[in-house]
């Protein structure tokens, strides 16, 4: 496998001692053993997320991503940016798809991003880190690579909102992607093609703002997986996986269910069957513990 | 000429076009109902997107802009992805909560609203977010007392995210930011000037 050099773009909620920092210990750990080499991009900033309208406009949220996108081409010259987040992704992509088609839109945000003495290009891909691992890496080098087979587990693939849409994954439907069955079946588990809830929308930043609405999605994606009689989710959206893990003690309590559903993301099926230790795919940063994930790391 | 001809079209639509992002896609809706039908939150709204495209086509200025249905897009993009004539729909959206807001027409006490302006405030203080603090201002937003009861009903979610190393009470001190937030102040300062100065007044 050729050596793959990234402009990495991990986003806020990666970071230490945040929500979904167990998705970057395990996506650090999955390239590892990939052969992809991830180099930050210096001084990164936040991209405003899904709710970032809220309170900036459009040139100012789309300014935010100018300046990671400059810094990347500053610094990582050469290099594709790849987030492991949909939401970073989608706006970095978004912003460089927008000041390259609006010669105004480019102008504007290039005299904002001069008070920082920055200048945006917009000649370097954006990339989730999804779309590396299917286009560059492919199913069968991910197969070749497992020594811990996931044998037996079924898993339902949640792909979320998104990590699918309005980009998606070159090739994919945006109402039935398969991508992620597909990583399940080459890391040695069971896929659930049949799972009905695989893009539906987790409430997103609503789940913060309009809990009960956001968890009535929640409380249908947590039980088409258990009526598809899945053992876990995996998802590759860091949004989905904290929505659709933590709020499982407050749904229990309005529906009356009993779920107790771990959610995993791809780099964590991925790091325990390469033969990585639990520690390196980040299981310790679960609040539901997926313990067949953890009793086969410790094999 | 230009001008005469523009006599015949309804000044909100023109306003809406001029002012509100990806606006001059509003007049390309052929009033399918797709977006209606696929958005997840359809059935908590007033008025579905094709419902807000006529009637901004209509003029009914006032009750586009005071509607709280904008306010409920998840930015989950499924209007997008299946709209037959590529409208930009969740674009749109976002950009008439914005606009909506701009001129103080959107409803008191919008949850998503005040959510969106505490993540922003949030961001910009140090570049990025800290996620902590942010709980804490939503929990918080409504008074002392209402947060005390947000808190404590959410006390059991908040240790396990602390369990889990995933919320860390030292966020409360600082926590991550970029190296200097006063460079990224000016250039989102800037950026916003700029586009305050593009908007064109239609009162």
């Amino acid at each position: 496998m050729a050596k793959i050099e990234l402009s990495f773009y991990p986003g806020c909620s990666s970071q230490k001692g945040a929500t979904s920092s167990n998705y970057l210990v395990s996506a650090q750990t999955m390239c590892e053993e990939l052969d992809i080499t991830l180099n930050e991009i210096p001084d990164w900033n936040c991209c405003g997320a899904s709710i970032g309208y809220g309170g900036g406009g459009e040139l100012p949220r789309l300014t935010l991503s100018a300046r990671n996108i400059a810094l990347s081409e500053e610094h990582n010259a050469g290099q594709e940016i790849v987030s492991p987040c949909a939401a970073c992704w989608l706006n970095t992509r978004e912003a460089k798809e927008r000041l390259n088609e609006d010669e105004k839109m480019m102008q504007d945000a290039n005299t904002a991003l001069a008070e920082g003495g920055l200048r945006f290009k917009g000649e370097v891909n954006v990339r989730h880190m999804v779309e590396v691992l299917v286009e560059d890496i492919g199913f069968d080098a991910i197969k070749d690579k497992v020594k811990k087979p996931l044998e037996g587990l079924k898993i339902a693939g949640y792909v979320g909102c998104q990590t699918n849409r309005p980009f998606g994954i070159a090739g994919e439907s945006f109402e039935n992607p398969q991508y992620l069955d597909k990583i399940v079946e080459a890391v040695g588990a069971d896929s659930i093609p049949t799972f009905e809830k695989k893009v539906q929308c987790c409430g997103g930043a609503l789940a913060f703002s309009e809990p009960e609405k956001s968890q009535e999605m929640i409380h249908g994606i947590i039980e088409a997986a258990y009526d598809n009689g899945a053992d876990m989710i995996v998802t590759p959206c860091p949004l989905c996986q904290a929505n659709v893990e933590i709020y499982q003690d407050q749904i229990n309590e309005t529906y009356g269910t009993k779920f107790d559903m771990p959610v995993v993301y791809y780099s964590t099926l991925m790091s325990v069957a390469f033969g990585r230790n639990a520690t390196d795919a980040a299981l310790n940063g679960h609040i539901i513990k997926a313990k067949k994930l953890e009793e086969i790391a410790s094999k | 000429m230009s001008t005469n001809s523009q006599k015949y079209r309804n000044s909100f639509l023109k306003e809406v076009e001029a002012n509100v992002e990806e606006g001059e896609w509003v007049k390309m809706c052929m009033q399918c109902g797709v977006c209606a039908g696929s958005c997840p939150l359809g059935k908590h709204w007033d008025h579905p997107p094709q419902e807000i495209f006529m009637m901004i086509r209509a003029g009914k200025r006032e009750e586009v802009l005071s509607s709280d249905s904008m306010w409920m897009c998840t930015s989950c993009y499924n209007c997008i992805a299946r709209c037959p004539r590529g409208l930009p729909i969740t674009h749109i959206m976002h950009g008439l909560a914005v606009y909506s807001k701009r001129l103080g027409l959107m409803p008191d006490n919008q949850p998503t609203a005040e959510f969106g302006q505490i993540f922003w405030d949030n961001l910009m203080k140090k570049g990025r977010v800290n996620e902590l603090k942010m709980g804490l201002s939503m929990y918080f937003k409504d008074g002392f007392s209402q947060g005390v009861k947000n808190a404590m009903a959410n006390q059991k979610l908040g240790q396990n995210m602390m369990k889990a190393k995933r919320m860390n009470a030292m966020e409360i001190m600082g926590g991550h930011g970029v190296k200097s937030p006063g460079d990224l102040a000016k250039i989102i300062k800037k950026a916003q000037e700029i586009e305050d100065g593009n908007i064109q007044d239609f009162s």
